[in-house]
C-alpha cells in the first residue's frame, strides 16, 4: 500500500535484504481478494489482510497462510518449514 | 474524623489510584510498545499479568475504603475507578480477540494448487518488477538488489503481504 519511497525508507529502517514490491494502487490485493475494507487506523483506507503465499517456480500455490487474527502472523520458522516441506529450498 | 480529640486525615488510598493507572496504561503499552514482538503481540500475557496486578490493587483499594473508611477514602471514587478500567481492559481484550478476527474470508484468493496469474509492480526503488521474471531465477536473500549467486536458483518465491509494520 505503501509508495516505492516510503517501502525503501522501511526496508533500509529495518535492514530488510528482500525484495519489496509496492501495490500502492490496491491492484493487486482487489484481484487477489486479500482487501481488508478500512482498515488502516489512520485514515481508514483499504489495506491488505495479513496473507502468505509460497509458489513454486511455475507460479503454483504450494502452501498458503491465512491467519484467523492480523496481529497474528506467519513465523519464520513457519515458512521456511513450508519451503523445505515442499523441496523448495534453493540447491 | 475525631480520634482520642484529635483529627485524622484520610489518605487518599494511592494504590487504588495506581491500580486505576496502570489498567489504563495497558492500552498504551500493548498499542504502542507489545505489539511491535511478536511475542507479546500474538499473546498478550504481558497485558494480562497488568491487569491481574491492576485488579489486585484496585480489589485491595476497594477493600480499604469499605473496611477501614477511617483511614482510606475511596467509597464513591474506588467503583468508579474501578468500572473505568474495567472498561479499559475490556476494550484492549475486545480487539485483541474479536475486533482483530474480524478479517474478510477472502474465498476468491489463489487457493492450493492454482496457478497464479502474471502481474507486474514497482518495487521499492519505483522499478517496475514482472513476478514471471522472478521464478527460477537465481538470487540470493541477503542480497540487495537481487544478484547471481553462484549454483543457486530460486525454486519458489514467497509473497508477504504486509500491512503494517510489525
Amino acid at each position: 500500500m505503501d509508495s516505492p519511497t516510503e517501502s525503501e525508507q522501511l526496508r533500509q529502517t529495518a535492514g530488510y535484504s528482500f525484495l519489496f514490491l509496492c501495490d500502492e494502487q490496491r491492484q493487486m490485493i482487489r484481484k487477489w481478494d486479500l482487501v481488508h475494507p478500512h482498515a488502516r487506523h489512520s485514515d481508514g483506507a483499504d489495506i491488505a489482510r495479513p496473507a502468505e503465499f509460497l509458489l513454486d517456480a511455475n507460479g503454483t500455490v504450494r502452501w498458503v497462510n491465512f491467519t484467523e487474527s492480523y496481529l497474528v502472523r506467519a513465523r519464520p520458522k513457519q515458512i521456511l518449514d513450508a519451503v523445505d516441506a515442499q523441496g523448495l529450498a534453493s540447491k | 474524623m475525631p480520634n482520642g480529640g484529635l483529627e485524622v486525615k484520610r489518605s487518599w488510598n494511592p494504590i487504588l489510584w495506581a491500580g486505576f493507572a496502570l489498567a489504563l496504561a495497558s492500552l498504551p503499552l500493548y498499542f504502542l510498545f507489545l505489539v511491535r514482538y511478536q511475542n507479546t503481540r500474538e499473546s498478550p500475557w504481558a497485558n494480562v499479568l497488568v491487569s491481574a496486578i491492576a485488579a489486585v490493587m484496585l480489589g485491595v483499594g476497594i477493600w480499604r475504603a469499605y473496611n477501614r473508611p477511617q483511614q482510606f477514602r475511596g467509597k464513591v471514587f474506588g467503583p468508579i475507578l474501578t468500572l473505568l478500567s474495567v472498561a479499559a481492559i475490556g476494550l484492549l481484550f475486545t480487539t485483541i480477540y474479536s475486533v482483530a478476527r474480524n478479517l474478510p474470508a477472502s474465498i476468491n484468493a489463489p487457493q492450493l494448487g492454482q496457478r497464479v496469474p502474471d502481474f507486474t509492480l514497482p518495487d521499492s526503488e519505483g522499478q517496475l518488477v514482472t513476478f514471471s521474471t522472478l521464478e527460477g531465477q537465481p538470487f540470493t536473500s541477503n542480497e540487495w538488489p537481487p544478484k547471481a549467486a553462484a549454483g543457486k536458483k530460486a525454486s519458489g518465491t514467497v509473497l508477504i503481504f504486509y500491512r503494517g509494520y510489525w
